[in-house]
């Protein structure tokens, strides 16, 4: 019948539903990037090497040619999305939509480049993407664990900077990778246990008591880094490093291989606990728990869940992820400097939303957000027009959009941030 | 509208909780009759008549003095943070730990030591804040306050933004993006417009609140419009307005031209705050403003129409809906006045006595530290502003601590962090001290809402 056809058409929004609207975004994106980067590339070729340096194999595209095309594919994605197709296309479709505007962007910006750098390498692309992704894969998962279980967690930056830390100086103390390691997971684990402590034992403000951890963590490893750590660097703050373990076989894989599979533990186990955190909320016992505590805890309990018992483990358990995360920082990269997470965790916080709230989603808005930092050093290192600022901005815009429904909906799990007062 | 009730919002109950005590109150005594709830979110729940004669005045006093009272509760707290910082110092000088390695040898080593580093660190923090006693002149011997003073100005203003928002229902941790864009065009009307003194700091000022309104506005009609969540448009604003500020440093017409790093172009003096008591000490206008900016707020919050609104909306946006105040609106306009307040707060950055010229840190934390300034005074104008002034007191001291006794100046940072740990939750300070509940007010910092 066509009467309840309209009623249900009438309250879905009219002709203006989401994924038109998004689509109509997409499409004037497309258009803007043909006509604009077009206009704008050169007819030098776009080299994407699949090395680290100009040499060997490559994709080749002429440069104007290219941005056109490109643009027109993300141009059709969005008209096909304003058209109105089954919703199972839709994530398919702005993937598409939003993939073909950045190639669109980057045949401009390298066939534009100075003459001699007119090339992007995309190992070094990827491996940075990854390493530039990876605290904040850490961060994110520490934010879902808190998270699906009720607990908001804006205090992953004092638990990664804390990790760190407490990775540093004791890997320093001991020579050890490994005491430097379970230290700065413990490390992590400290700023949490506080957090699990006054916002469940307490019922202290959970967003309030992460803004001031925060702190907390900056003021406890700043002043100890100041009193330690640069009167005797050698001392305290001159930690052993992971070195790089090779996976054999899974090594040769072109463009993959050399980018993830010659890389140090840390993003095999960033990657490792994706995994098994997504499986583990998604199919197991424990994760059916943490879900239900985190979206109805009233429910969860007289199911006979012992609601605060979970929720203090798994805010541990984001601590000593967050913590290792700090760590793949001071254990493999750098030696601790004050302050040096830099605001990486409001990053992860991001991504965790921008991920709705899922491992797997955090992974890849991580990824994402990766992918925009190491964007705004290769443009910068070619010399482009576009100020690196603001693409350091992205990852924050996007997430503004994201939770103003702009592309999709964001919902964080319904009791997160609640504290749970039995009885 | 008007307020039909001149002395609205009891002024012994915490504010932020009014909401939160009359829903437990509700749940816990559900005999109580229904309408308490809606008493207490207009704000006029009156105080129940004591059932016993009145004690004396000085019984009372004795009797709350070891009662979990605010005051009671903050001096603690200061004394607990003071404590954990001690315990800090001592684990981080190597010397003094190393007379704990015979302590059971000879324990006054170890002791003395202690005591030694610890008193002087704090001795200096005092001397820097309050009174050196072996300053001599004028100038020597108000510097510690003007120091204070000076540090005390713009966290008035980022915590009267961060205060007035908890009490529309919102949490602004923006306070420190819209001070940051409040310090841009505060500055950038400082340098690029000629106009005569006077007018000069005045359009300055108010090109800083503007900034600071814009960067609130956003997070307000999201909020109002797609009910966006303030708490992470505001985080991520923060993060865009750093970048912003680090983009705009380096563009032509605002980077100083004889520089080769980081910074803008000085402020004309014609802009600056004049300074209070002389050149030689810092203190500037900004603190006066600050008192006016709490006055402001405090006459806004509870003897207006808006403050009336701005506070049903913050106990109870349903019930206020029902009564028929725009929600929405009254979103909006708390985050744009909690902006033009963050905004000052920055302006006051560039144009007192701090610095003169926009550099990437020129904002420092005060958007931050305005969060534990509103929390520690509890959420209540005069309250921020004595907040305040011990925040700008740590600071000051900080500064001579640092320099006297090479105590680093984080350990500002872990003090005030601990300070306001501890305030916001009572129930810890209250067990570990053993205090007497206390008769009137019920202390509870909980403001938890969730995304």
């Amino acid at each position: 019948m066509a009467v309840p056809e309209v009623a249900v058409t009438a309250v879905d929004e009219g002709f203006w539903t989401r994924t038109r609207k998004t689509g109509a975004v997409v499409l004037a994106l497309g258009l803007l990037a043909a006509v604009l980067f077009g206009a704008l590339a050169t007819d030098q070729q776009a080299r994407f090497t699949l090395s680290e340096t100009e040499g060997g194999a490559a994709l080749e595209i002429n440069g104007t040619v290219g941005a056109i095309l490109f643009g027109l594919i993300a141009a059709a994605a969005g008209a096909a999305l304003l058209a109105g197709v089954p919703k199972r296309w839709f994530t398919l479709l702005l993937g598409v939509g939003l993939v073909g505007f950045v190639l669109s962007f980057l045949c401009w910006q390298v066939s534009a480049a100075p003459a001699g750098s007119n090339f992007m390498p995309l190992v070094n692309v990827v491996r940075n993407t990854f390493v530039l992704a990876l605290p904040l894969i850490f961060g994110a998962l520490a934010g879902v664990l808190c998270e699906r279980s009720g607990v908001v967690n804006v205090a992953i930056e004092g638990q990664l900077l804390m990790g760190a830390f407490s990775g540093a100086l004791f890997g320093s103390i001991s020579g050890s990778v490994w005491v430097g390691l379970v230290a700065a997971a413990i490390g992590g684990a400290f700023i949490s246990l506080l957090l699990a402590v006054f916002a469940i034992r307490y019922l202290v403000d959970q967003v309030v008591m992460g803004i001031v951890l925060n702190l907390l963590a900056v003021g406890i490893t700043g002043f100890l880094y100041e009193r330690l750590m640069q009167t005797d660097a050698t001392k305290y703050n001159s930690a052993p490093r992971f070195g790089t373990w090779e996976i054999p076989l899974l090594k040769d894989i072109p463009l993959i291989g050399p980018a993830l599979f010659r890389s140090n533990i840390f993003l095999y186990l960033g990657l490792l606990l994706v995994l098994v955190i997504h499986f583990a909320l998604f199919r197991t016992r424990w994760g059916l728990r943490t879900r239900s505590v985190g979206e109805h805890p009233t429910a969860a309990d007289t199911l006979g869940v012992k609601v605060l018992r979970l929720r203090y483990r798994n805010v541990i358990m984001a601590g000593l992820v967050a913590g290792v995360g700090g760590a793949s920082y001071t254990l493999a990269l750098f030696s601790f400097t004050k302050n040096m997470i830099g605001g990486k965790g409001f990053i992860a916080l991001a991504a965790l939303i921008f991920g709705r709230w899922s491992p797997t989603g955090a992974l890849l808005a991580a990824l994402f957000f990766g992918f925009a930092d190491q964007l705004a050093t290769y443009l910068g290192a070619i010399g482009s027009s576009i100020p690196s600022q603001f693409l350091a901005m992205l990852p924050y815009l996007a997430t503004i959009l994201a939770v103003a429904g702009l592309v999709g909906r964001v919902r964080a799990p319904a009791a997160d941030g609640k504290p749970y007062i039995k009885g | 509208m008007s307020n039909p009730n001149p002395v609205s919002g009891s002024p012994d109950k915490e504010p932020a909780t009014e909401a939160q005590e009359a829903r437990s109150e509700a749940r816990a005594n559900p005999t109580a009759p229904a309408g308490d709830s809606e008493r207490a979110v207009a704000a006029t729940a009156t105080k129940e008549p004591p059932a016993e004669p009145r004690p004396s005045l000085g019984r009372l006093f004795l009797d709350n003095l070891w009662a979990a009272n605010t005051v009671t509760v903050t001096v603690l707290a200061v004394l607990l943070a003071m404590l954990v910082g001690a315990v800090l110092i001592i684990v981080s000088d190597p010397a003094v730990l190393a007379t704990y390695g015979y302590i059971t040898a000879r324990p006054s080593d170890a002791i003395n030591s202690s005591w030694t580093v610890v008193s002087e660190a704090y001795a200096n923090l005092f001397k820097g804040a309050i009174f050196d006693p072996e300053a001599s002149g004028f100038t020597a011997a108000l510097s510690p306050i003007s120091e204070t003073l000076t540090y005390t100005a713009p966290l008035v203003f980022t915590g009267l933004s961060v205060a007035l928002a908890f009490r529309g229902g919102l949490f602004n941790i923006g306070a420190q993006g819209q001070a940051t864009i409040g310090v841009i065009l505060a500055a950038a009307a400082g340098f690029a417009l000629p106009l005569p003194p006077g007018v000069h700091l005045l359009v300055a000022l108010i090109a800083g609140a503007a900034g600071g309104a814009i960067w609130g506005f956003i997070p307000g009609i999201l909020k109002a419009r797609t009910g966006a969540h303030e708490v992470i448009n505001t985080i991520m604003l923060n993060y865009v307005a750093v970048y912003f500020l680090s983009w705009i440093i380096i563009q032509n017409g605002v980077q100083n031209p004889r520089r080769a790093d980081a910074i803008s172009k000085p402020v004309e003096a014609s802009a600056q705050l004049p300074r209070l008591l002389g050149d030689n000490l810092r203190v500037h206008a900004g603190i006066l403003l600050a008192v006016l900016a709490t006055w402001f707020v405090a006459w806004l919050l509870n003897r207006s129409t808006l403050g009336f609104e701005l506070r049903a909306v913050g106990a109870n946006p349903d019930a206020a809906r029902t009564a028929g105040i725009s929600v929405t609106k009254t979103f909006v306009l708390v985050m744009v006045i909690a902006g033009v307040l963050a905004g000052l707060g920055g302006s006051n950055m560039v144009l007192g006595s701090t610095a003169d010229a926009l550099t990437p840190q020129v904002v420092a934390q005060i958007g931050f530290d305005g969060i534990l300034v509103a929390l520690l005074g509890r959420v209540k104008p005069w309250g921020v502003l004595m907040a305040a002034l011990l925040f700008g007191a740590l600071q000051a001291g900080g500064n001579r601590m640092q320099s006297y006794s090479g105590i680093s100046l984080e350990l500002v940072t872990v003090l005030q962090a601990l300070i306001v740990i501890f305030i916001a939750a009572p129930a810890l300070v209250k067990a570990i001290f053993q205090l007497r509940a206390a008769r009137a007010a019920r202390l509870q910092t909980s403001l938890a809402k969730g995304w």
